[in-house]
């Protein structure tokens, strides 16, 4: 994320700080939670004053200040290592192999260790502070050995600390991929920093007490199992001797120890609480609203300024940030609304709302052309393919499975075949348009139907024998029109490739390529029949169409900012500048609702996710596809409430008008 | 600056009031025939349920369950206290010292609660009794129509029955969806939501319900799948819900809850806003321009909060709790009514959302609008006293036009509850004028009201009556002000008005005088 070229200001000014100071204030924190841990550990009803001078004098030594440091050390390494892996698109897996490859990526087994290293080091202080028996690692025997020589005995109870703390800590980075833990959403209301904090304060410790419980009972299990061989790894790299006279921790009456079970539950928590702060504090400090200067006086302040910030694409949350401030500010805030409609002083152009609303058409464009591939992919399913390559024979569900892998890449939605290409097409000629697209083509994961996009349908193709559903011949090359509608609008200089060259070759595959397809459908068949593959790539219900909606987040807010500048503009436009517009943003809202409406048919699209038990990991990326829903019909709504039967001077297609008049009469 | 003594004096019995046309009430004798728009529930025809839920469980409880799996439901059910209720009522089964030791902490645990709730004496209310204690509606509990909701956009309403059942009425459509879902109960509100054709949100005993009601479908009676459940541990009875006027968020208070829930419906996700005191939120209302929100407490005690940055701002009243309260149309003005005072008071607020600071500039002071103290009627059926405690306020949505529920004392007969409506005109200046009582059959009270939010020709304030009857009173006039469209924020045009100049005498509040 720093290597990109005109967002890193943003990254030095403004993401640093507040990473920074998110971590301050979590190390600032930390002599509250250890005070807390201090006389949580010394806990003992019946000797209070005792409790308490314990807990002073452990508070106030040499080797708590130590340890503190330490703690500290560690708590900003968490603060970093989160600052590295936040995302603000959740990655969602779509299948138990996809979930598997994200776990073993090396930049997450990197996190885990440092994770694991960071565990061992806080299990250690927690030894250190709670002293006793836990406090070092070897003591000298009881008992002389036959030659009479006192030895080095391990303390195993020291061990144990110590590797429960890295247990914990590798099952927290673990867990961490499953929940989404890095991921960064953004709250439904604004609020002070303070007040998010105190609220999210119980949750914190709630989750941290329930999960240093799993992960205890867990760790107590693999330790009375495979106790011996750390235990044995240990003495004999210190050279350490074992202490015949003490009990050994791996048998069920040295692990049934209550105050050892309570001890361990404790460091794991105060492991875990301290952790969770941090995340919490990153979360809440990265995602507090920025506000962008819409336009500036200064040349050189101009890539800060609204309008640019939109069309970055690194770092992601730049994007997000801007796209929350477009929201917040077509609501809120009339004075910079006004400079929205503004035209520029010589020349007199609508620049920032031709920037502003190109951006967010484009966003929505985007996604609409993600939902029609994906619904045709899944809709045809494998149909038009068996007759695009000739002998290639499936089963619905296994195609179904393999083909979603395609759609399943939420980190690399910029790349899939659809983004991609409507990216050159929105964001202007960047790149020819069909380099970037012509190898995803010929790879096995792009869908028929997308190869069919590409090329215009002629009533002579196969193809279109095949088509059962109307909708799909009607909607395709419909689409392209809106794409070169918005382009149209929003900058000046039409590309003239707006329809992609057509692909002959596609239709006739070649002899070596059909070889190849029989050979790929014959290790697909014996693969198919084999139970452990099976429960590897069969595909997680509903998983790949939150996939789809994984950065709904940006396309709600864009909704949001578009239809209440549309509304603001009613009254507030003077120039109308907003009027030049509004046919492109009415058709593209009404296709991207077509769309949506449609996705929402398919089977798992509108089944609620289950309700998650008490964890820190946001859930909230599983429900964007209903907020996106609402808040699409929302925006439509504003627009027609607001503009009434002015609605019908606007140029719009047939179908459109039809559909805006359901709206008009309140019948959507 | 007694008020009530300006009003035109109460009908006659026997004369119901119509509508209001060239400024004044008009009223007439036939009721059968009088408005053949209203709708008419008898108590007889609805099916009361007569059980308890309660009383049921226990009916269906199978004893035959091991004791862990009941603790484990009594776990489920009732927290901490269940499962010790359990142990503690199957004492043959547990060892005597955990069935004693869960009877002490249980006496414990009663004696913590009851302390708490001497500090807010509403907390040992039954759910019922509170909802009733904290409604909109009169007399709740014994009300056929429990709460009744406008359309924001079209002319169809909702109307929640005593029999936990839910009709939809729409003029353009023949069917009438009946809506039940088995959480249901006693609906204490309902809110559609803005810019939505089909979402209707229901307040009731234990969650907040939304359902989906397609405006073309034709079924009669909508599954309960079309209903979405928000509900929240500790946050029931809910009394009030509120949309925000954008249609995007949804609050929802409980009295039982300090923190009020701030929903993001297709989410189904909950941000609290908790602010201790005050012990409970009982009633929510957003300001039309969606600026602030005004959240009173069952303590003497109401919040006012901004909905930028969600501070809030603290109001305590000095007699008791706020009541009821509403919005003037540009969100400038709040108007609300305090237990036990039988006055209105005004809040003006600084309308500037585009502050860039969270902090309400508000007022110092609430001033006193409107005196609605008992006064003597001399009438040919002998004197009728009208005045007193508020029960609720309303506010059209052109701001011309204020009803006030008035409690009345169901013991004294010629004391009834009664509506009075105020003229009201809030640019340049704000001011009072009487406009008469809304009256109904004899022997029936008013016991709820809600204006039409997009009444073409005035205002249309609809009235539910305790017989059943829900009518509507048309109120005819020129507006004065453009139709507000509900932009939030921006300031609405007004055009300067010609009245007549014989209500400038009888003003009853003028901000020139206080």
């Amino acid at each position: 994320m720093f290597a990109a070229d005109s967002g890193c200001w943003f990254t030095q000014k403004v993401l640093c700080w507040r990473a920074a100071a998110s971590v301050a204030w979590s190390v600032l924190l930390l002599p509250a939670s250890t005070a807390a841990f201090v006389v949580l550990s010394k806990l003992s009803v019946l000797h209070p004053v005792q409790m308490f001078a314990d807990c002073v004098s452990v508070l106030l030594s040499a080797g708590s200040v130590f340890s503190f440091v330490l703690l500290a050390g560690v708590i900003i390494m968490v603060g970093f290592l989160t600052f590295e892996y936040y995302t603000v698109i959740p990655s969602i897996a779509c299948s138990k192999v996809a979930l598997l490859g994200q776990l073993l990526h090396p930049r997450q087994l990197l996190y885990c260790l440092a994770h694991g290293v960071m565990g061992v080091v806080v299990g250690w202080s927690c030894a250190v502070t709670i002293g006793y028996r836990y406090e070092r690692l070897a003591y000298l025997c009881p008992q002389k050995d036959r030659d009479g020589l006192l030895h080095m005995c391990l303390n195993e109870h020291h061990l144990l600390l110590l590797l429960e703390g890295g247990f914990v800590g590798l099952s927290h980075s673990l867990l961490g991929v499953i929940q989404n833990l890095n991921y960064v959403s953004f709250g439904t209301v604004q609020q002070h920093k303070y007040l998010c904090f105190k609220a999210s304060l119980p949750l914190a410790a709630k989750c941290s007490a329930a999960q240093a419980f799993y992960s205890v009972r867990n760790f107590v299990l693999l330790y009375f199992f495979l106790g011996h061989i750390p235990r044995a790894w240990m003495c004999k790299s210190l050279s350490l001797h074992l202490d015949s006279s003490a009990h050994p921790l791996d048998s069920i009456s040295g692990l049934l120890d209550l105050s050892l079970l309570y001890l361990l539950w404790i460091s794991a928590t105060y492991l875990l609480f301290s952790w969770y702060m941090t995340l919490l504090l990153f979360r809440i400090f990265v995602t507090e609203a920025y506000s962008f200067p819409v336009q500036s006086t200064f040349t050189e302040e101009a890539p800060q300024c609204l309008p640019k910030v939109l069309s970055e694409k690194q770092p992601m949350i730049l994007k997000f940030l801007a796209l929350q401030d477009l929201s917040l500010l077509s609501q809120h805030s009339p004075s910079r609304r006004s400079q929205v409609f503004s035209l520029s002083q010589p020349g007199g152009h609508p620049h920032n709302w031709n920037a502003i609303s190109k951006e967010c058409l484009s966003l929505l464009a985007d996604l609409t052309q993600r939902l029609v591939s994906y619904h045709e992919t899944v809709a045809t399913n494998g149909r038009t393919k068996s007759l695009s390559s000739g002998s290639d024979r499936k089963t619905s569900s296994e195609s179904s499975g393999t083909e979603d892998l395609a759609s399943c890449r939420p980190t690399f939605l910029m790349k899939t075949p659809a983004s991609v290409f409507l990216r050159s097409v929105g964001a202007g000629p960047q790149s020819p348009l069909t380099s970037p697209f012509t190898p995803d083509l010929d790879s096995p994961f792009a869908s028929p139907t997308l190869r069919q996009l590409t090329s215009p349908v002629d009533p002579g193709s196969p193809w279109h024998g095949v088509v059962q559903s109307p909708h799909v011949m009607r909607r395709a090359p419909k689409l392209w029109s809106t794409s070169t509608d918005s382009q149209r609008n929003g900058s000046p200089p039409a590309s003239p490739a707006t329809l992609p060259t057509p692909k002959p070759e596609s239709s006739k595959p070649s002899f070596l390529a059909q070889f190849f397809q029989n050979r790929r459908e014959q290790v697909k068949h014996f693969m198919a029949k084999r139970m452990l593959v099976m429960y590897l790539f069969t595909k997680l219900p509903e998983a790949s169409s939150q996939a789809l909606f994984a950065d709904g987040q940006a396309h709600i807010w864009a909704l949001d900012g578009l239809s209440y500048l549309v509304q603001a503009s009613f009254t507030e436009d003077q120039f109308g500048v907003v009027q030049t517009t509004l046919p492109s943003i009415l058709s593209s809202m009404l296709l991207l609702q077509e769309a949506v409406d449609r996705h929402f048919k398919l089977p798992h699209a509108s089944s609620k996710p289950v309700r998650s038990t008490i964890s820190l990991g946001d859930s909230s990326h599983k429900t964007l596809r209903f907020a996106l829903r609402a808040t699409l019909k929302t925006a439509i709504y504003r627009i027609t409430t607001t503009f009434g039967a002015h609605l019908h001077a606007v140029q719009l297609s047939a179908e459109h008008r039809k559909r805006l008049q359901h709206f008009l009469e309140y019948k959507e | 600056m007694c008020s009530l003594t300006l009003f035109p004096p109460p009908l006659p019995d026997g004369q119901t009031t119509l509508c209001e046309s060239n400024n004044e009430l008009l009223s007439g004798s036939n009721t059968q025939n009088a408005s053949p728009m209203s709708l008419h529930f008898p108590r007889e025809s609805l099916k009361l349920h007569s059980r308890t839920e309660s009383s049921s469980k226990a009916a269906f409880l199978d004893h035959s369950e091991t004791l862990w799996m009941r603790s484990a439901a009594a776990w489920r059910d009732g927290g901490l206290p269940g499962l010790l209720n359990e142990i503690t009522d199957s004492n043959s089964e547990v060892p005597k010292w955990l069935a004693v030791g869960s009877g002490c902490i249980l006496a414990l645990l009663r004696w913590i609660s009851s302390f708490h709730s001497s500090l807010f004496p509403h907390l040992t209310l039954s759910s019922e009794d509170m909802i009733a204690e904290f409604s909109q509606v009169l007399n709740w509990s014994d009300c056929v129509v429990r709460a009744f909701a406008w359309h924001p956009h079209t002319d169809k309403f909702a109307v929640a029955l005593l029999d936990e059942s839910i009709k939809i009425y729409n003029p353009k459509s023949t069917t009438t969806p009946t809506l039940k879902h088995r959480l249901q109960r006693n609906v204490a509100a309902m809110q559609w939501k803005p810019l939505c054709a089909s979402a209707l949100a229901v307040a009731c005993q234990n969650c907040v319900l939304v359902w989906h009601v397609d405006p073309c479908s034709l079924s009669a009676r909508p599954s309960s799948s079309c209903a979405q459940v928000l509900s929240h541990p500790c946050h029931a009875p809910v009394t009030s819900i509120a949309w925000s006027p954008s249609g995007a968020l949804l609050l929802s208070a409980s009295p039982m809850d300090t923190s009020m829930m701030v929903w993001d419906v297709a989410a189904e996700s909950c941000v609290p806003l908790q602010r201790v005191g005050g012990g409970g939120v009982t009633f929510l209302s957003w300001s039309p321009d969606g600026s602030h929100v005004l959240a009173s407490t069952p303590s003497a005690l109401f919040r006012v909060w901004e909905t930028r940055m969600w501070t809030c701002e603290r109001w305590p009243c000095l007699k008791g709790r706020c009541q009821s309260g509403c919005w003037s149309p540009d969100g400038s003005r709040l108007l609300f009514a305090v237990e036990g005072e039988t006055v209105i008071y005004a809040l003006t607020f600084a309308g500037a959302p585009d502050i860039s600071t969270s902090s309400l500039k508000g007022p110092q002071a609430a001033a006193v609008v409107a005196d609605l103290s008992e006064t003597t009627f001399h009438t040919e059926d002998g004197d009728l006293i009208v005045g007193g405690e508020i029960q609720s306020l309303a506010w059209d949505p052109r701001g011309e036009r204020l009803a006030v529920l008035l409690k009345g004392d169901p013991q004294v007969t010629n004391r009834p509850a009664i509506i009075a409506v105020f003229k009201t005109r809030t640019s340049p200046i704000f001011e009072l004028l009487p406009c008469g009582f809304v009256q109904g059959e004899p022997g029936v009270e008013p016991r709820l009201m809600q204006f039409h939010p997009n009444f073409q020709h005035g205002a249309l304030l609809t009235v539910c009556w305790s017989s059943g009857r829900i009518a509507h009173v048309p109120f005819y006039f020129l507006t004065s002000a453009v139709p507000l469209v509900g932009l939030s924020g921006s300031p609405s045009l007004l055009h300067p008005l010609e009245r007549p100049a014989d209500f400038a005498s009888q003003s009853l509040f003028t901000e020139l005088l206080s």
